[in-house]
């Protein structure tokens, strides 16, 4: 009888050691396991810092979440920071690099095993941002109440120096502990027509690229060796686009530069859209198709939230490839792979992996992870670089970007309007860097629904500017 | 009577009492006899350290879970420890030779429940009458005082082997009475509980005390014809066909219990409690084997039967099957519970800093999930310690005794205690399907408060006769008294 009672007491001490030690973990991993989820916000989550300044910060309150989030300058940094909640999912950095900040990477496992045995409560890392606050802020203000974005870059490096997406939200409204508020806000802001939640530099539905596109038809035509700067096409005022009545027209009228024939460099400099449409063809799709996807275009990069691919479509018709070639038909891309398509001119032809993080720093203050640059790709040869940097310098000088000149500087650029549509506004395109032959900046500039101008505002106007100030910010700090 | 049978029956039940272990048994008794308040000096020592626990887990809970202690709670707790230690004063009276461990045991398991209970109230954020720990509270005072009633009311427990046939009736009355229409009411599925007005109460809970003294009764009287014939089957005596209609009985009730009170536990209680009964009793594994085969087969067909047990079983043999997790009374709370019990690991959370609320009815059929989440693997083994030292203890009073009703019935209440425990904490982790009993003393309710004190109360009593027994066996036998004059 002692037996029996015995051997189920045995059978229950055993069934808890495996339920409590042995299979503890797999059950802590399973989906289901909302304490796991509700452990993560007791600990304190690490900070988000930019130039040693924490813009993202847990603060100890007296609620069973033990720590509130919150931002110091939500809508400025929202685009980077993203939102935190309590379960509604996570965004941007606080998304992306949950398992540092709240300090369940695998990295952080002995940390956590020390907080338990000392009994202290586990802490988060912490993660110092690339973003250069003076830029950002620039960045932000020079946008003013545009909807649109603004990334810059160095170029050397791939560290992104700002990112600002407007219209914006102050995450803060998101990080309270009270789940059917956030519920609500959440749904106000993705009901806003503005769109605040998305980041524009990186995902969304994308824009046209417009003639800021010209830059990659370009690099393909030359780097290709097919053409040079001088190879000459013919010059009317309109062509007519392949398989239909319709006519493609230069956005100034008339034709590029008076001549009989205009060459690419004369193209790329007013920005004509006939020569393009003759370039485009010449080199073929499946060249230009290369090259857009060496600058980054049908991919998606990690920055490290992942961007929404841009994109260059294959298997084009005749008509939609003479779009394509200065970025209409189903050409599309963020601000953030114009970027990249300037970073890799600026950088002699080699594209650097984009990245928001700096460091990522333990509680006890060691450096867990070190900015590294790295190689995205080798997009177009040196000298093909240092050609298209000079294009890009005349663009600016005396070309169809005046706007972004910066006295004493030489600024590489290239402007894009691009249509959406019959009577839809303009989207308005900026990219390019400076000083053009030792690059501190690569930036692009996206400004939505023509700036307030519909149809009648060109990037030169509203996104050159909006660019000139943020280089100055960088040039000048 | 009780000499002749006492030889019969020790085979199965301990070690025969002959002369010379008597001798040793008696002059130990004698020791104690001669300082009568020695075992209620221990008990009342182990009892201040259960109350000084208790007090502990109440502010670890505030402090855990509001971080800061009030005194509210610990004020009303106060009158649970002024009524054990009342308890205490009683049995130094009535029953000064009690087992000094029961009470300090039963204190402190009640203790750590009330403070779990009270844990999850401060998650909930229930306060006043809705607050499960102040009920508990209330409940464990009322169990309290029932008990004292029990130790002053019963002064010799073999008074109650008199009442065997009222204890049979009223014992299957209370089993069957949530059957009844406009009282019986169903909760969770499982059909087992009464209410009349706003009070609600599980009758099977005081039925199987009944029962256990029911079975104990008849059986000292029905053993020989039980024991004595059979047919030997591959070395086991199994009982004649003529002699198997109380067994038939027993069965029929508890497949009663479990077709229409759809309560695979509760049936398996009482039979468990039947079988042990009346193998103790004769001696025989043949009914063991017997019993236990006519519940695996009956259990089995019930599974096919009845969507509601074999839902239990799906939920027990594939609960992370999402199907089954997200099926309506399919395996999230037991999910659930096993979560809890990992998020506790090997030292637990720490009281009040776990999530036990996330695990429905955390503070009834899965207080152990809870108490293992936050007080860990080594909270969880102290408790089944706990539970294991009190079923020992039973069986030890068992063991001693001198009359076969004392003897029977002390094993009966103690393995009705670790068998319950068996079947609750062995649902909860996954080694038996889940059932809807509640863990003796710990989880929350009234009816199984009042019936496991009741269990403690009876126990003591044994213990304390058990321990007066020798002064008759010292009268007679001069020889031990001399050695222990020396």
């Amino acid at each position: 009888m002692s037996i029996v009672v015995l051997l189920m007491f045995v059978a229950l001490f055993a069934s808890g050691t495996v339920i409590q030690v042995f299979a503890a973990d797999s059950l802590r991993a399973d989906g289901h396991n909302v304490r796991t989820l509700y452990a993560s916000y007791s600990a304190e989550r690490g900070p988000i810092l930019v130039a040693g300044q924490q813009i993202a910060q847990s603060i100890a309150v007296a609620d069973k979440y033990k720590f509130q989030r919150t931002y110091s300058n939500g809508p400025l940094y929202a685009p980077v920071t993203g939102y935190f909640t309590l379960d509604q999912g996570n965004t941007g950095i606080e998304g992306a690099l949950n398992d540092y900040l709240s300090g369940t990477s695998s990295q952080q496992f002995l940390d956590q095993l020390n907080a338990v045995i000392t009994g202290q409560n586990p802490k988060g890392a912490a993660v110092e941002l690339t973003i250069d606050p003076v830029v950002q802020q620039a960045a932000f203000d020079a946008l003013g109440a545009n909807s649109g974005a603004v990334i810059a870059i160095n170029p050397k490096t791939g560290a992104i120096l700002a990112m600002v997406s407007k219209s914006t939200f102050d995450p803060n409204v998101l990080a309270v502990h009270d789940t059917d508020a956030v519920i609500s806000t959440y749904k106000s802001l993705m009901s806003d027509t503005a769109n605040p939640l998305i980041n524009r530099t990186m995902s969304g539905d994308l824009n046209p690229p417009g003639s800021v596109f010209k830059l990659v038809v370009t690099a393909a035509a030359l780097d290709s060796g097919q053409f040079t700067p001088d190879s000459e096409f013919p010059n009317p005022p309109q062509l007519p686009l392949a398989q239909s009545d319709s006519f493609i027209r230069n956005s100034e009228g008339g034709n590029c530069g008076g001549g009989a024939t205009a060459s690419i460099a004369t193209g790329l400099r007013l920005s004509c859209n006939i020569t393009f449409a003759q370039v485009g063809p010449a080199v073929g799709e499946r060249t230009i198709a290369e090259y857009a996807e060496r600058f980054g275009f049908n991919k998606s990069v990690n920055v490290p939230m992942a961007s929404t691919a841009s994109v260059y479509p294959r298997g084009m018709t005749a008509p939609e490839l003479m779009l394509s070639s200065f970025g209409q038909a189903s050409v599309r891309a963020s601000p953030l792979q114009m970027a990249m398509v300037a970073m890799g001119i600026a950088n002699g032809g080699t594209v650097m992996n984009p990245t928001l993080v700096n460091s990522i720093i333990a509680p006890d203050l060691t450096v867990r992870q070190a900015f590294q640059s790295s190689v995205f790709s080798q997009a177009i040869s040196k000298q093909t670089a240092l050609t298209l940097t000079q294009m890009m310098i005349n663009g600016v000088a005396n070309g169809a970007a005046s706007n972004a000149r910066i006295d004493g500087v030489d600024v590489a650029g290239k402007t894009g309007t691009a249509e959406n549509g019959q009577s839809e506004p303009y989207s308005l395109w900026f990219t390019g860097f400076a000083p053009a032959h030792d690059p501190q900046v690569a930036v692009a500039v996206v400004v939505e629904n023509g700036g307030g101008f519909g149809q009648s505002a060109f990037g030169n106007q509203v996104a050159a500017p909006i660019a000139k100030k943020v280089l100055e910010a960088v040039l000048f700090r | 009577m009780t000499a002749s049978v006492s030889s019969r029956i020790a085979p199965s039940a301990g070690p025969p009492i002959d002369a010379g272990a008597r001798a040793t048994f008696t002059r130990s008794i004698r020791l104690k006899l001669r300082v009568p308040a020695r075992l209620r000096n221990i008990e009342l020592g182990l009892l201040l350290l259960a109350c000084g626990i208790n007090v502990a887990a109440l502010a670890l809970v505030q402090l855990g879970a509001l971080g800061a202690v009030h005194a509210g709670i610990q004020v009303i707790a106060a009158g649970m420890t002024m009524l054990v230690l009342a308890m205490h004063v009683t049995l130094r009276i009535v029953a000064p030779d009690a087992d000094p461990f029961i009470l300090p045991i039963v204190t402190v398991l009640n203790g750590i429940g009330v403070a779990m209970i009270y844990r999850l109230d401060l998650a909930d954020k229930s306060a006043g009458w809705t607050s499960g720990g102040i009920r508990q509270i209330v409940w464990t005072c009322v169990a309290i005082a029932i008990t004292i009633g029990v130790l002053l009311l019963i002064r010799n427990h073999r008074v109650l082997q008199r009442y065997r046939y009222i204890s049979m009736i009223s014992g299957i009355a209370l089993l069957l009475l949530p059957i009844l229409p406009i009282i019986g009411s169903a909760k969770n599925g499982a059909r087992l509980w009464v209410e009349i007005g706003p009070f609600s109460f599980q009758p099977g809970e005081l039925g199987k005390v009944a029962l256990a003294i029911f079975f104990a009764g008849y059986l000292v009287s029905a053993r020989d014809s039980l024991s004595m014939v059979g047919r030997k089957v591959l070395g086991m005596t199994f009982p004649r066909a003529r002699d198997l209609g109380p067994i038939l009985v027993v069965f029929a009730a508890s497949m009663a219990v479990l077709v229409f009170q759809r309560d695979l536990g509760t049936a398996l209680l009482y039979f468990g409690l039947f079988l042990v009964m009346i193998y103790v009793a004769t001696g025989r594994s043949g009914w063991i084997v017997l019993g236990l085969g006519m519940f695996l087969v009956g259990a089995f067909i019930a599974s096919q039967a009845l969507t509601y047990v074999g839902g239990r079983v799906h939920a027990w043999l594939d609960a992370f099957n999402p199907a089954i997790y997200d099926a309506n009374g399919g395996s999230y709370q037991l999910v659930q519970g096993l979560f809890g019990f990992a998020n506790g690991g090997l030292i637990g959370t720490g009281l009040g800093l776990g999530r036990p609320d996330i695990t429905p009815l955390a503070a009834s059929d899965y207080i152990v999930s809870a108490l293992g989440e936050e007080l860990g693997l080594g909270g969880l083994f102290a408790i089944l310690a706990l539970y294991l030292l009190f079923v020992s203890r039973g069986f030890r009073i068992a063991f001693a005794g001198q009359d076969d009703f004392g003897r029977l019935l002390a094993v009966g209440l103690s393995f009705v205690i670790a068998l319950q425990v068996f079947i609750v904490i062995g649902g909860v982790t996954r080694i038996i399907p889940l059932t809807g009993l509640t863990t003796p003393f710990l989880a929350a309710g009234g009816s199984s408060l009042v019936a496991n004190w009741i269990i403690a109360a009876l126990l003591l009593r044994l213990s304390d006769s058990v321990r007066n027994q020798p002064r008759l066996v010292v009268e007679t036998e001069p020889r031990d008294q001399l050695v222990v004059g020396q």
